[in-house]
């Protein structure tokens, strides 16, 4: 049944065609369906081709498929091909999974937009390009898929356009995605150049024994375009304001799926990382971990939900950056998928809460929302043990298998990994407490309610919240994922090797790279509590913060975090201080000099005009001297010419 | 040295497609005054058929020739050994085309307002001399062809042109003309030289001179220089590209969008067809001068269009960019860069023919091409914001639509030759993403106020011009391989005349020997294919490592 491959990311695209025509005459909710109609079929397809991929021996698990030649050009050759692998389907399976979710609850969410159609127009072109970023069976096809998701990405930030803010935040993110799309293509062309071909399976073969310092070289370029689309520092500057998007967006692109294309191309070309020096996986490792720890830090003292879990994303990511820099890919892919539904799950709760406090996004004017809101409570609550790595949680699981790496590899990057698993449960605890528990921030009338907190006051009408459980297409959605962040772990359970599915499962498509723990069964088991006892310190220290009240809350948020360190701040001014004078004087330069010297030699020859107008005094015997003398200079011309 | 195959004709169809404009230029020119109305049917119906042939050109081309095809030879002036000499290959096949096409659509496009007989009689003498340019085989015709254009399309910008129109069409017309002039010198010497080295009559006849290669080194390289220079003019490259943008800025729509999308190639396609096909030592020689210009161009361009405040200055701008990329490709010499220059040449023709159009349409509505003063247009006219943002990412080089290909395709050329010069040149696609999208945002986005609230969308008219270029937009960025096919039999032989004419020289590949681990079969394959394209030099391929 693999031959269904192409079926994955055809329906979406079919979707996105019929939307584009017709769209807008289907309207409401249809154009809705229409779209979730495709995705779950997406998913439906990627089921049967995994099926028929599980029903292989392991080592033939790996199908081509080739639908047409793209870029034929000289030597150059690059077809339209997918390459279904235990990684690629797995990526696909819980892509088109939380997509169809997503899609459902985006129903309700999107409900009264004008522009509601288009949302799904998008909506379907981003799940097909997310899939053929992890289906290409070569680089430049992926490149498609990524470039095509970025482009999704900015026309859903910037999709309430009207608000120069989104606008400036879709550009944002487009331009920074740039940066780091220019690594990815001089990796490309680097790879072309080494290996005379740019697909997955022709490169891997080339490349056991190719030179070392040329597989750096393309491993850390591809690190460059990692970075950018996975919002990895430097490069994460644009996921926190890509927030602007609808919260579905938020869940789908810069949580779940998107945002991982850099970990899953990194995973990818682990054949060529194998034979890097050993400082490209460093790299690799030491800027997840410095990323991890650092948005780990903002996330602690945002005010503003949705920015909370942006930091939180960028930070998890940083851990799959560790552990694909360990070696542990599994563990990578693992913390992925897990991410996946607790991630997906917390933003469509946050959704849910902005949704039901009448868009308000700052959780100074939330507090004790449980009993208003007891489903989105409940399934917040699981994703958040999840991401605060309690046992059994999915989320436990698979960041214990990133820090078991990370100690194997090197015990300093280990004890700052725990450090920001800590922060994680920190200010994982503290957005639920301050949005479920305590008391009341908000009435159902004065906007400045939480300045007298626990007073209520009378109803103006201003600004009042009536918070409510949303329709169950919202819900649904919730419940599911929650289920799956629960059961999450389930995938890949340490115990024995038989319970390690997905370890098996991703053997084929990781060519023995994998790092395979040494640590005996006592080493794990202290390490395993280790990280519990991390991530109980974090929900108690938040709680003795923000529900016991023992420590006030602006010890930890303090203004250089809520500030998130003033890079953003610093990059922007740069930009709009030295980096736009530069290019002014460029183009002063342009107009001055360049164009000065066409306009200053016309001045030039119209002047020359007025005065070589005297030569022409209209004496026979003056033009004579001229053509005289002209005459023999080309004879003399032609004489010293034949001599050569 | 293989025979050239010249394939003739079975119908003229070279001299039909030239003279139908022209005798439609008469038709349009005589209408009585009454009719001046019939001057836009009339003209569009001329134009329409001459299209249609280039279409039937394309179906008619053989693919696997990579000859001249079509070709019509006729005597002229014979004591001077020229001669209307024409014929189209697959390097100027879509350049052919593409004037066919672009021209009934941009006549359809827009009104000119006022004096309709002349603006369409020049229009189609414009074409007539367009097509000249991409069909000549005999040096005297082309030069006659290439300066001709600069007449009807002086008039356009001087007369129908916006408010510094004369400055505009005089800066024009001089420049290019000052480019061109020493052109003629050039063209001159080759011909006087190349009897002298070898021995024969006169003649203008490029195959003859090409294939010859008579003349000097020295005397060769001086004459490329009095071409490059009239081509660099055209293209236009940096530093010699200011009579762009005020042109394109101050011309009408129609003029803009054919200036963009076919004059400027006449520049690029010069160096191809006048460069590296007539003067191979000179083109590799100066080869690395190109390509530092074209990189130059790239980001140079790119910056000063960020910093524009005029919307068609912005695209003119990114103009230079886009055909630095064109100027890098060709001089990278091997298949991979200039197929992907050939391709650019055609894809910024669409792109930026499009926004030209897309600007123009903004222009009628708003009577101002300022950005500051445009502002949320998204909400006031959808649709046309739809098509920007489409036009607007295939310009950006998105994967997918027509830009991406041809941009990639030139920077695997670059690499392969000058890699240092295509990692500076890719960061071209940063920019060109910083600065439509910051002009998108500034222009479409944000709250509209005034007359911005009020804007028409696309009528059902626009609309219809404007699909065509979708539809190849999207198809090119898909499905390029029938394009390349085409085109590629004649850029290998091109690449080969190079190698066989220049003794030091071998196509720059890839490295790809580095893969000891690729079995067997495929590896011997692969360095049969090498040896037949190297003419049986010693290929690096084999020696693997990547360093």
């Amino acid at each position: 049944m693999e031959e269904l491959v192409w079926l994955i990311p055809a329906l979406p695209l079919l979707g996105f065609v019929l939307l584009v025509l017709g769209g807008r005459r289907l309207g409401e909710p249809g154009a809705g369906y229409l779209a979730t109609t495709m995705v779950a079929g997406s998913f439906i397809a990627t089921v049967l081709v995994f099926v028929g991929l599980l029903g292989k021996d392991a080592e033939e698990r790996l199908f081509e498929q080739t639908l047409f030649e793209w870029i034929p050009a000289g030597d150059f050759s690059v077809d339209v091909g997918f390459l279904a692998d235990p990684l690629s389907i797995t990526m696909a399976l819980f892509i088109t999974g939380i997509s169809s979710l997503i899609h459902l609850y985006a129903i309700a969410y999107m409900h009264g937009d004008k522009d509601f159609s288009k949302f799904f127009v998008y909506m379907n072109l981003f799940v097909f390009s997310m899939l053929m970023l992890v289906l290409g069976d070569n680089l430049l096809i992926t490149f498609l898929g990524w470039e095509g998701v970025g482009t999704c990405s900015y026309l859903l930030i910037s999709f309430w356009f009207t608000d120069e803010a989104n606008a400036t935040a879709g550009k944002k993110a487009f331009v920074t995605n740039r940066v780091g799309d220019w690594g990815f293509m001089v990796a490309t062309l680097l790879a072309f150049f080494t290996f005379g071909s740019i697909n997955y399976g022709e490169m891997f073969s080339g490349a056991d024994g190719m030179a070392t310092s040329t597989a750096t070289a393309i491993t850390l370029l591809l690190l460059v375009g990692a970075a950018g689309k996975s919002a990895q520092f430097p490069l994460y500057l644009w996921l926190p304001d890509a927030m602007a998007g609808p919260t579905p967006v938020s869940a789908l692109i810069h949580a779940a799926t998107m945002v991982t294309g850099g970990v899953y191309l990194l995973t990818r070309v682990n054949p060529i990382i194998a034979e890097a020096s050993s400082v490209a996986p460093d790299v690799i490792a030491w800027i997840g971990l410095f990323t991890a720890l650092f948005a780990a830090s903002i996330a602690v003292a945002q005010a503003d939900i949705k920015k909370v879990l942006a930091y939180s994303t960028v930070s998890q990511l940083g851990f799959m950056f560790v552990a694909v820099g360990s070696g542990v890919y599994v563990a990578a892919i693992f913390h992925m998928v897990t991410h996946a539904f607790f991630k997906a799950l917390l933003f469509l709760g946050a959704g849910s809460v902005i949704h039901g406090m009448d868009d308000e996004q700052d959780m100074e004017y939330y507090g004790g929302l449980r009993k208003f809101m007891p489903i989105t409570a409940a399934t917040m609550v699981v994703g958040w043990l999840a991401i605060a790595g309690v046992p059994p949680f999915s989320g436990f699981w698979s960041k214990d298998e990133i820090l078991l790496g990370a100690y194997e590899n090197n015990v300093v990057a280990w004890v700052l990994l725990l450090i920001a698993a800590i922060l994680t449960a920190f200010y994982m605890s503290r957005l639920i407490f301050l949005t479920f528990f305590g008391e009341r921030r908000w009435s159902d009338g004065d906007p400045e309610a939480h300045a007298a907190a626990d007073e209520p006051v009378a109803d103006d009408g201003a600004r009042s919240f009536h918070p409510h459980e949303p329709s169950p297409l919202m819900w649904v959605p919730l419940v599911v994922l929650a289920g799956l962040a629960l059961l999450g772990g389930l995938l890949n359970l340490p115990f024995t090797g038989d319970t390690k599915i997905l370890e098996q499962w991703l053997e084929p498509s990781l060519f023995g790279n994998e790092h395979i723990a040494t640590s005996g069964a006592a080493g794990k088991w202290t390490l395993a509590i280790m990280s519990i006892v991390a991530a109980v310190i974090g929900v108690i220290g938040a709680a003795a913060v923000y529900i016991r009240r023992r420590v006030d809350k602006s010890v930890v948020e303090q203004p250089i975090l809520q500030d998130a360190w003033m890079v953003d701040d610093t990059v922007t001014s740069f930009m709009g201080g030295p980096g736009r004078k530069s290019f002014e004087l460029v183009s002063w330069f342009d107009r001055t000099v360049i164009d000065g010297a066409v306009n200053g030699t016309a001045a030039v020859v119209r002047h020359g005009g007025l005065v070589l107008r005297r030569l022409q005094t209209g004496f026979v015997r003056s033009y004579a001297v001229g053509v005289g003398g002209g005459a023999v200079a080309l004879l003399v011309y032609f004489l010293f010419r034949t001599t050569f | 040295m293989p025979p050239v195959l010249l394939a003739e004709a079975s119908f003229p169809v070279i001299p039909a497609m030239v003279l139908t404009p022209l005798v439609g230029a008469v038709a349009v020119a005589l209408l009585p005054r009454g009719r001046a109305r019939m001057a836009q049917p009339l003209a569009v119906l001329f134009a329409v058929v001459t299209g249609a042939i280039s279409v039937w050109i394309l179906g008619d081309f053989d693919t696997a020739d990579a000859g001249f095809q079509f070709v019509s030879e006729q005597g002229w002036v014979d004591a001077l050994g020229i001669s209307w000499f024409a014929g189209i290959d697959g390097i100027s096949l879509f350049l052919v085309v593409l004037s066919g096409l672009l021209f009934p659509l941009a006549m359809v496009a827009v009104d000119p307002g006022h004096d309709h007989k002349a603006y369409f009689a020049w229009l189609l003498v414009l074409e007539a001399g367009c097509i000249g340019v991409f069909v000549a085989l005999d040096l005297f015709m082309f030069f006659v062809f290439f300066e001709i254009v600069l007449v009807p399309m002086y008039f356009l910008i001087g007369k129908w042109g916006h408010e510094d129109r004369e400055y505009a069409a005089t800066k024009f017309f001089l420049y290019t003309m000052f480019g061109s002039a020493l052109m003629l010198v050039g063209i001159v010497s080759l011909v006087v030289l190349h009897a002298q080295g070898a021995d024969v009559d006169l003649t203008f006849n490029l195959v003859e001179i090409a294939e010859t290669q008579a003349l000097a080194t020295n005397s060769a390289r001086l004459i490329w220089a009095t071409f490059a220079l009239a081509f660099a003019v055209k293209v236009p490259m940096f530093p010699v590209h200011t009579w762009l943008p005020d042109a394109h800025t101050e011309a009408p729509t129609a003029g803009s969008v054919i200036l963009a999308g076919v004059m400027l190639k006449m520049g690029t396609y010069g160096f191809l067809r006048f460069g590296l096909y007539l003067f191979p030592e000179a083109s590799t020689t100066f080869a690395p001068l190109m390509i530092t210009l074209g990189t130059i161009g790239i980001v140079y361009g790119a910056v000063v269009a960020t910093m524009q405040r005029d919307l068609k200055r912005l695209v003119a701008y990114s103009s230079i960019a886009h055909l630095g990329f064109i100027v890098l490709g060709t001089f990278a010499l091997n298949t991979e860069g200039i197929d992907g220059g050939l391709l650019q040449m055609v894809n910024h023709g669409i792109s930026t023919g499009a926004l030209f159009l897309l600007v123009g349409f903004i222009y009628e509505r708003r009577h101002t091409r300022e950005i500051s003063e445009l502002g949320g247009l998204q909400k006031s006219a959808p649709l046309l914001a739809g098509v920007f943002v489409l036009v607007m990412l295939s310009s950006i080089g998105l994967p997918g639509l027509n830009g991406f290909v041809g941009e990639f395709l030139v920077l695997v050329g670059a690499f392969n030759a000058h890699r240092w010069w295509a990692v500076i040149a890719a960061t071209g696609v940063i920019l060109a993403a910083l600065y439509l999208l910051w002009a998108y945002q500034r222009v479409f986005h944000g709250r509209a106020d005034g007359e911005n609230e009020t804007m028409p969308d696309l009528r059902f008219k626009e609309g219809l011009v404007l699909a065509p270029f979708v539809v190849a937009i999207v198809f090119l960025g898909v499905y390029p391989k029938p394009v390349i096919e085409r085109m590629e039999p004649a850029v290998d032989r091109l690449v080969a005349h190079i190698e066989t004419f220049v003794d030091d020289f071998d196509e720059p590949v890839a490295d790809d020997g580095a893969g000891t681990g690729f079995d067997d079969i495929e590896v011997e394959e692969h360095d049969a294919e090498e040896g037949a394209a190297d003419a049986g030099t010693p290929t690096e391929a084999a020696e693997g490592g990547a360093d």
